[in-house]
C-alpha cells in the first residue's frame, strides 16, 4: 500500500529546475545569503539549457560599436511584434552584458574576436552581431559554466562550515510534484526521487520556478523529455496566471530525416554564418517571404543579402535570417505548395557557402549531427530542413523586475515566465533571458525573504494528499479497462502536432479541445506496473497531468486568439489585427488543475521614453490610432 | 524496410540481474535508444533508462553496446546486421541503481575536489582579453558533455573499485587540465593533478579517447601535456635548481 514517509528539508529557497534560468537563480539567492536547494529532474548539468547552440544576445558592441541596448530593446519588440512586456525586454537589453560578462568571471570561454574580446554573430531579427557564443555548442557551455560556478560556491561553503552542502545542495533527478501552501503564500513543495521513489517535502517561503517549457505535448519538437509545463502547471494549481499561452515557436529549421531524429534542431547560426534556404527548384525563396512590417529592412537581392555579411553599412539583410516565425510559415508554405525536398522539408545550404575546413570550425556540432544521424555531410550537400516546435513564448505571470508571480512566495524565471518576448522570441533572446531573469527571481526571492516576520507553516493533510496523488498510478481500477502512459501521450503529441500546430483554425482548434477533454478523461484510469524505483511509466502518469492542462491553456488562447501574431497562426484570421497588440490572454484554474479558464486583459501601456525609441511610421503598423494619440509624433502634427 | 531485431536488455537492480531477451521492431534511421523506448511503450513499461535530449549534446544516456561503452542515441541500429542479436548493458564502472541505470555520482564528488576557476582579481566585468588561439585548447576540453563514458572505460577504476579514492578519473584529469591552459586562470595545478588526483595512475592507452563521443583527445592534449608539466617540474635540474634557489613552488 502507500508509502507516505516522508523525508523534510527546510530552505529558505528552493529553485525547482537546473537549467540556466534556475542555476543563475540558485547562484543569487546563495550570494544574498539564502539556504537554497535546486531541484532537478535530470542530473546536475544535463537541462535542455545545453540544446542551445547558437548564442547569447547582448549587445556588447564588439564586433559592430554602433550597437546598444536601445537597438536591442528595438529588434526584441518588434520579434515579439510588439506583445512583449515591454519592461522586461527593456531589464534584459539593459543587464544582458553585464550577465554575460559576470559569465567570464565564473570561468567561461567564449569564442574571441581579433583584439581579445568576446566574439558576436548574427541572428535572426538582431540588427547587429550580437550573439556571444562558443562555436555552436553555447548552451552547453552556459550550463558547464554554471554548473561548475556552484561548485565554486560549494566549496567555499566547505571552507567555512566543513560541508559542501551547508548552503546550496542540489537534488538531481527529483521531480516536483505539488506546491503547498499556508493559506494564499507558498509554504513548500512535494517531490518524489526517481530512483527510489520515496517522497521529500521542502518547507520553504520561497519557490523559483524554472522548469523551461512544454513541448513534449507536440509530436514534433526539439524539446527533451523534460519540457513536459510542469512549471505551468505547478504554478497554474498554486493560484498563480499564465500570460500568452497561445503562442508557440517554431523553429524553422529543425531535421527532417530520418523520422527517428525529425524535430532535432538545426542552429539558426547555420543561416547567420551564410547558409541559405532553398526549395526543389534551387530557388532562394525567403526574397519574396518578406511581409510588410518588415518591408525595407531587408535585403531584396541575392547580391545584395550576400554583400551584407561583410560590409553591413551598405548592405541589408538576408531575409533568410527574418524572425523565426515568418521563416517557419515560409518554409511551410514552399512545402505545402509543392517545392519541399525529397523528405518534407526544404533545403538549408551552406556547403556551398563557405570552404569545408571552416564549416567544420564555425559548426561542429551540426557537422557531426549531421553525419552520425543521417549519414550527410553538410560540408559537400544541402541539409534537408523544416519547422519544429521548439519554445513556449507564454508562461507564468510575473511582476518584471522581480519575477514574483501573483502567488506570494512563487516565483518564475526563464521559459516557464511569461512576457519577455511577446508573440515570438528572437534567437539568442532565451539564453539571455535566463541570466538577467534567473538572477533577479533569486534576488526577488531572497528580498521576499527578508520582508516575512513568520515562516509559512504546511498542513499535513496537504501532505498525505501529494503523496496519495502521486502513487495514485499504481492502483489499478477496479472496473473498466486501465489505461496506458504512453498511448495517451503519444494521442497527446499527435492532436496538438496535427490541430495547434503552426497553422491553426477554428475547427480543428475545437476538435483539440475535444480530444483533450477525452484524454483528460481517459487519464484517471492510467495505471503502471512495476515498483517505484526508477519506474519511467510512471513518472510520464504523474507528468502527463501537467502536459494535459497545460495543452488546454494552450488551445484554449489560441481558439481565442482570432489573428495572426508571431507563434499564433490562424488560417481563419490570417492578418494581424492591432485591436489585439495589447490585448494579454490570462489563463488560470482550480487547485486540482481540473481545467483552465482563459480571460481577457490589457496590457500595461508602454512607458513613453521607450515608446519614442521607435519611428512613428513604425509605431503606425502595430498600434491604433488612439494609443498613439499621445506620441510627439501625432502631437507636433 | 522495418525488420524485427533480437535484443538482449539487463534488468535488475543492486541486488541481482540478467539479460532479458526481446524481440522488437526495426524502423529506418533508428538509433538504439528508439529501441529502447519502442519497448518501454510495447513491452515493459517500467524498464528504466536515463536519457533526455535524444541528440548526443546532453550525454545522459550512456551504457554498454554489445560490451562497447557507447550513447545509446548516437548509435544507430545500421551498425547492426539484421540477423545480430543487440546486448545492452548498464555501464560497468558504477553501481546499478535500476536497469539501464546507474548511480554516477562518484563523479560529482570528484568534480568538487577539484579546485575552481581563480579569476584574475584585477580584471573588472568586460575587461577580460583572450586571443581565440588561446583560449581554444580549454574550448577543447570544455566540449564535453559529462556522459562519463571516459570514467566508465578507464582500466584504472572499471575493475578496481579501490582505486576509486585516489583517482578523479580522465574527464576531471582533463578538467584540471583545462583550468591550467585556461589564459586567466591564476592557479598553479600541476602538482594537485599528480598528487591530489591521480595523474601517475594513468598509462596512456588512450582507452578515454577512443570512447568519447565529443572526439576529444583526452590522452593526446590533456593528459600527456600534464604528465609532461609533473614531469618538467619533478625532474628538471635547471627548475628544480631554481626552486630552492626563488621558491617557485609557491603559488604563482
Amino acid at each position: 500500500m502507500v508509502q507516505v514517509q516522508v523525508e523534510r528539508f527546510p530552505y529558505d529557497v528552493v529553485v525547482i529546475g537546473a537549467g540556466g534560468a534556475g542555476l543563475r537563480a540558485a547562484i543569487e539567492a546563495r550570494e544574498q545569503g539564502k539556504r537554497t536547494a535546486i531541484v532537478s529532474k535530470s542530473l546536475f548539468g544535463k537541462a535542455h539549457t545545453v540544446m542551445a547552440e547558437g548564442g547569447c544576445a547582448a549587445s556588447m558592441g564588439n564586433v559592430n560599436a554602433k550597437d546598444n541596448w536601445q537597438v536591442h530593446f528595438r529588434d526584441t519588440m518588434r520579434g515579439g511584434k510588439f506583445l512583449n512586456n515591454w519592461r522586461m525586454a527593456e531589464l534584459h537589453a539593459k543587464e544582458a552584458p553585464d550577465r554575460v560578462w559576470e559569465l567570464e568571471t565564473y570561468g567561461a570561454l567564449f569564442d574571441r574576436t581579433k583584439d581579445g574580446k568576446i566574439s558576436q554573430r548574427n541572428f535572426g531579427g538582431h540588427t547587429y552581431p550580437r550573439l556571444a557564443h562558443v562555436g555552436d555548442r553555447t548552451g552547453l557551455e552556459m550550463i558547464r559554466t554554471m554548473q561548475q560556478k556552484i561548485v565554486s560556491l560549494q566549496q567555499e561553503d566547505f571552507e567555512e562550515y566543513g560541508d559542501y552542502e551547508a548552503m546550496l545542495k542540489v537534488f538531481p533527478e527529483c521531480t516536483v510534484t505539488e506546491l503547498i501552501k499556508d493559506n494564499d503564500r507558498i509554504a513548500g513543495a512535494f517531490a518524489y526521487w526517481r530512483d527510489s521513489g520515496k517522497f521529500i517535502l521542502f518547507e520553504t517561503p520561497a519557490i523559483v520556478l524554472a522548469t523551461g517549457g512544454i513541448g513534449k505535448s507536440f509530436k514534433v519538437t526539439s524539446n527533451s523529455w523534460e519540457y513536459t509545463g510542469d512549471g505551468h502547471a505547478l504554478a497554474l494549481r498554486a493560484g498563480a496566471t499564465l500570460i500568452n499561452m497561445e503562442f508557440v515557436q517554431f523553429h524553422p529549421t529543425g531535421m527532417v530525416w530520418p523520422p527517428s531524429v525529425k524535430g532535432i534542431l538545426v542552429t539558426e547560426g547555420v543561416r547567420g554564418d551564410g547558409g541559405v534556404l532553398k526549395n526543389s527548384t534551387g530557388e532562394r525563396f525567403m526574397f519574396g517571404y518578406i511581409p510588410d512590417v518588415f518591408k525595407g529592412q531587408y535585403a531584396e537581392t541575392e547580391q545584395e543579402a550576400d554583400g551584407w555579411y561583410n560590409d553591413q553599412d551598405n548592405h541589408r539583410r538576408t531575409p533568410d535570417l527574418l524572425p523565426r516565425d515568418e521563416v517557419a510559415r515560409a518554409i511551410n508554405t514552399e512545402v505545402k505548395e509543392g517545392r519541399g525536398s525529397p523528405h518534407g522539408g526544404v533545403f538549408l545550404d551552406i556547403a556551398s557557402r563557405l570552404p569545408a575546413e571552416e564549416i567544420r570550425r564555425r559548426l561542429p556540432s551540426m557537422y557531426h549531427q549531421f553525419k552520425e544521424l543521417a549519414d550527410v555531410d553538410i560540408t559537400a550537400q544541402p541539409m534537408e530542413v523544416g519547422p519544429t516546435c521548439h519554445y513556449v513564448m507564454g508562461g507564468v505571470e510575473v511582476d518584471p523586475d522581480t519575477a514574483s508571480s501573483v502567488v506570494p512566495g512563487l516565483f518564475a524565471a526563464g521559459e516557464v515566465a511569461g512576457g519577455m518576448h511577446g508573440s515570438n522570441r528572437l534567437g539568442g533572446n532565451s539564453l539571455s533571458d535566463l541570466i538577467v531573469f534567473g538572477r533577479r527571481a533569486g534576488l526577488g526571492a531572497a528580498q521576499y525573504l527578508d520582508s516575512l516576520d513568520q515562516r509559512p507553516k504546511i498542513s499535513e493533510s496537504d501532505v498525505d494528499a501529494a503523496a496519495h496523488r502521486a502513487v495514485a498510478p499504481f492502483d489499478w481500477p477496479s472496473e473498466g479497462q486501465a489505461e496506458n502512459p504512453y498511448t495517451i501521450h503519444a494521442e497527446l503529441q499527435q492532436s496538438m502536432n496535427d490541430l495547434v500546430g503552426i497553422i491553426r483554425k477554428e475547427e480543428e482548434v475545437q476538435q483539440a479541445l475535444d480530444k483533450l477533454a477525452e484524454l483528460k478523461e481517459r487519464a484517471r484510469f492510467v495505471a503502471v506496473e512495476g515498483r517505484r524505483e526508477f519506474n519511467p511509466g510512471w513518472h510520464l502518469c504523474l507528468d502527463l497531468r501537467n502536459m494535459l492542462l497545460v495543452s488546454e491553456c494552450v488551445a484554449k488562447a489560441a481558439l481565442m486568439r482570432t489573428e495572426s501574431r508571431g507563434g499564433h497562426t490562424r488560417d481563419d484570421y490570417p492578418a494581424m489585427d492591432n485591436r489585439w497588440r495589447n490585448k494579454l490572454l490570462v489563463c488560470s484554474s482550480d487547485e486540482h488543475g481540473t481545467s483552465a479558464e482563459v480571460v481577457e486583459k490589457p496590457q500595461e501601456p508602454m512607458r513613453s521614453d521607450l515608446l519614442e525609441l521607435f519611428e512613428l511610421a513604425e509605431l503606425e503598423k502595430y498600434f491604433t490610432d488612439e494609443e498613439l494619440a499621445q506620441h510627439p509624433g501625432r502631437v507636433a502634427q | 524496410m522495418s525488420y524485427k531485431a533480437n535484443f538482449k536488455i539487463w534488468r535488475g537492480d543492486d541486488t541481482s540481474g540478467e539479460l532479458h531477451d526481446f524481440i522488437v521492431e526495426v524502423n529506418e534511421g533508428e538509433v538504439v535508444l528508439d529501441i529502447i523506448h519502442r519497448l518501454q511503450a510495447t513491452q515493459a513499461p517500467d524498464l528504466a533508462v536515463r536519457w533526455n535530449c535524444k541528440a548526443g549534446k546532453c550525454g545522459s544516456c550512456s551504457a554498454e553496446i554489445n560490451g562497447k561503452p557507447r550513447l545509446l542515441c548516437m548509435t544507430r541500429m545500421s551498425v547492426f546486421t539484421e540477423e545480430e542479436t543487440v546486448t545492452v548493458t548498464p555501464l560497468r564502472t558504477f553501481p546499478v541503481v535500476r536497469d539501464l541505470v546507474t548511480d554516477v555520482s562518484y563523479n560529482y564528488q570528484k568534480a568538487r575536489e577539484v579546485p575552481s576557476f581563480a579569476p584574475p582579481k584585477e580584471l573588472g566585468l568586460g575587461e577580460y582579453r583572450m586571443k581565440q588561439q588561446d583560449v581554444e585548447r580549454s574550448q577543447e576540453f570544455r566540449k564535453c558533455i559529462e556522459c562519463f563514458l571516459c570514467q566508465n572505460t578507464c582500466h584504472v577504476i572499471r575493475d578496481h573499485e579501490e582505486n576509486k579514492e585516489n583517482f578523479s578519473g580522465p574527464r576531471f584529469l582533463m578538467r584540471v587540465a583545462e583550468l591550467e591552459m585556461h589564459p586567466l586562470d591564476t592557479e598553479d595545478r600541476v602538482r594537485e593533478a599528480q598528487d591530489e588526483h591521480g595523474l601517475g595512475y594513468c598509462n596512456i592507452t588512450k582507452c578515454c579517447t577512443e570512447v568519447c563521443p565529443e572526439h576529444i583527445k583526452i590522452t593526446d592534449n590533456a593528459l600527456i601535456p600534464m604528465k609532461e608539466r609533473v614531469a618538467d617540474r619533478k625532474y628538471d635540474p635547471i627548475v628544480w635548481l631554481g626552486n630552492q634557489l626563488f621558491r617557485r613552488g609557491s603559488k604563482r
